[in-house]
């Protein structure tokens, strides 16, 4: 039971780094980003391809970050410089997405017993003793999960992170400020996919496989998880964006665990997680609407 | 100073709904002064205002501002130079972050926006010291988000923030017009001062006729794309608002309004 619960957490905080990303195309930029479904498989390609290869465990985490920015990238530049609406630039990005996955990694992989991961190798077995690899996974997650949250609440304190708030707040303001407003959207992006492929990253070490389907869902997974979030902590209004999305992910992830425990058949999991995210959509809007009301 | 010269704008070109706006209009506004420009609904006043600003292209012309020629500068890179309140109160802020957030935004307009802490604790004095000029106790809202406060305060603050940097001239597009009467009285008396203290090049679009008469030293009314009347100094003060109202009307017969 205790493991259940321990590996049930370790998912939320490993996908608590997808859930950020989301936070910050869909709840900053105002943007809601499809490429995800692609860039998530494309970080956990990548660092299936390198892990095989005999590549440092901690080095793939920064070329899958790097290459979901480059993925972040394209469909900022097709959105912003060539015009096309914000869902289809994501769509588009998404499907050739699907095709450059299973062009990195061949097709299927999976990761061999004996090669390390950023849960099993020198410097974290040094580090954390003999810990049973159950605990290893639940502390590296935490670290992680909580580094890039710091870094995320430092950038957003930043001029630039200023600048990246105002664009999906008002972005003829940023035209006054004399900043091209499409580069700042590109911008945010970049950094959004780059989380969505660092988390892809993390759960190929943690699954030891890629799979060319793993991305299916994970935009409305990464929604719920922001709108369960902001919905959870709204009315605390000095708890941080990151951190409501990362107890989001948490909360999430139990949830469905539950489900699973009592008897809901794993196939049923997406049309679950649907349902649930129009309804929270709904109920959503329906507030909104009552808040405009009162206006 | 500002010149538009020879500035040609054909709406929907080709097409049925083929509309000239401008042929060869020309302005000239002098460095320091304030112009009003009023005129009816398609007149041509925000067009001009969105051409100066690049946010519209034009066919032929030049728009050249302290003698640069801008032409093929893209709007954001005007904006450098230019400040601009909008007649919706909630363009010229961002509703969910602080007014001091959006202050420290307005200050580092024309500086790059790193890695540096967004808010420099040095200068909230300053931004205090700037909203109190309004009168409205914000100087003691700083942590409150400006999407709380009511229209006319959030002009307040837009015009603050519009003038918060070194500008070549500042641009009021009908930024009176989504207030109530009492809350646009203050705000124009509060850009009346705000441009005599700061000494900024002005043109305000308005629809109402007595800030037009009253504020700035030269008053322009179009019509069709034309300026249909241009009085500076000595001549714009003895033009009454009667005067204005009796040409307005005249065009609108005209027209057939």
């Amino acid at each position: 039971m205790l493991e259940l619960v321990i590996s049930t957490v370790t998912q939320g905080l490993i996908f608590a780094l997808l859930s950020y990303g989301v936070y910050i195309t869909y709840k900053i930029l105002d943007f809601p980003d499809l490429t995800v479904d692609g860039s998530f498989p494309l970080g956990a390609a990548v660092t299936a391809v390198m892990l095989v290869n005999g590549y440092n465990p901690f080095f793939t985490l920064v070329v899958a970050a790097v290459v979901g920015a480059l993925a972040g990238f394209c469909t900022g530049f097709i959105h912003v410089k060539l015009n096309v609406r914000d869902l289809l630039a994501g769509i588009i990005t998404m499907t050739a997405l699907f095709s450059i996955n299973l062009q990195i990694a061949g097709s299927n992989l999976a990761v061999g017993r004996n090669v390390d991961t950023i849960f099993t190798n020198p410097l974290v077995n040094g580090l954390l003793g003999n810990m049973p690899l159950l605990y290893r996974k639940l502390i590296v997650s935490l670290f992680l999960a909580l580094i890039v949250k710091l870094i995320l609440d430092f950038y957003f304190k930043t001029k630039n992170g200023l600048l990246l708030r105002a664009v999906g707040d008002n972005d003829a303001l940023v035209t006054t400020l004399a900043k091209d407003k499409g580069w700042v959207k590109i911008l945010g992006l970049v950094i959004a996919n780059s989380l969505v492929a660092l988390a892809g990253a993390v759960v190929c070490h943690e699954q030891r496989s890629f799979a060319a389907t793993m991305g299916t869902g994970q935009i409305v997974f990464g929604l719920a998880t922001v709108i369960i979030g902001t919905t959870l902590f709204r009315k605390m209004s000095f708890v941080k964006g990151t951190t409501a999305v990362l107890i989001g992910s948490i909360v999430y992830k139990i949830c469905i665990q539950i489900a699973i425990s009592l008897g809901l058949p794993p196939n049923l999991l997406k049309l679950i997680t649907a349902v649930l995210f129009l309804a929270i959509l709904v109920i959503g809007n329906m507030e909104k609407g009552m808040v405009r009301k009162g206006a | 100073m500002l010149e538009l010269k020879d500035i040609c704008k054909v709406y929907n070109p080709g097409s049925v709904n083929e509309m000239c706006l401008f042929d060869k209009f020309n302005l000239t506004v002098d460095q320091g002064s304030f112009v009003s420009i009023v005129g009816s609904n398609g007149s041509g006043k925000t067009s001009m205002l969105n051409i100066i600003c690049g946010s519209i292209p034009i066919d032929s012309g030049e728009v050249r501002i302290s003698g640069k020629n801008m032409n093929g500068k893209k709007d954001f890179e005007r904006y450098r130079t230019i400040g601009r309140v909008y007649q919706n109160p909630s363009m010229g802020t961002c509703p969910h972050m602080t007014i001091l957030e959006n202050m420290s935004l307005a200050d580092n307009k024309g500086k790059s926006f790193g890695l540096s802490h967004g808010i420099n604790g040095k200068r909230i004095a300053f931004y205090q010291e700037q909203l109190a000029i309004l009168g409205l106790g914000l100087e003691n809202k700083l942590d409150v988000l400006v999407g709380a406060l009511s229209g006319g305060q959030r002009q307040a603050v837009s015009l603050i923030m519009a003038t918060m940097t070194p500008l070549d001239f500042l641009i009021l597009d009908e930024h009176t017009a989504a207030l109530d009467p009492k809350t646009a009285e203050l705000i124009m008396e509060l850009t009346g001062k705000i441009v005599k203290e700061k000494h900024l090049t002005t043109m305000m679009v308005t629809h109402n006729l007595r800030y037009a008469a009253e504020y700035g030293d030269r008053l322009i009314m179009m019509d069709k794309g034309r300026i249909v009347l241009d009085k500076a100094g000595a001549e714009k003060d003895a033009t009454s608002v009667e005067d204005i109202l009796h040409l307005f009307n005249t065009i609108s017969i005209e027209c057939g309004n």
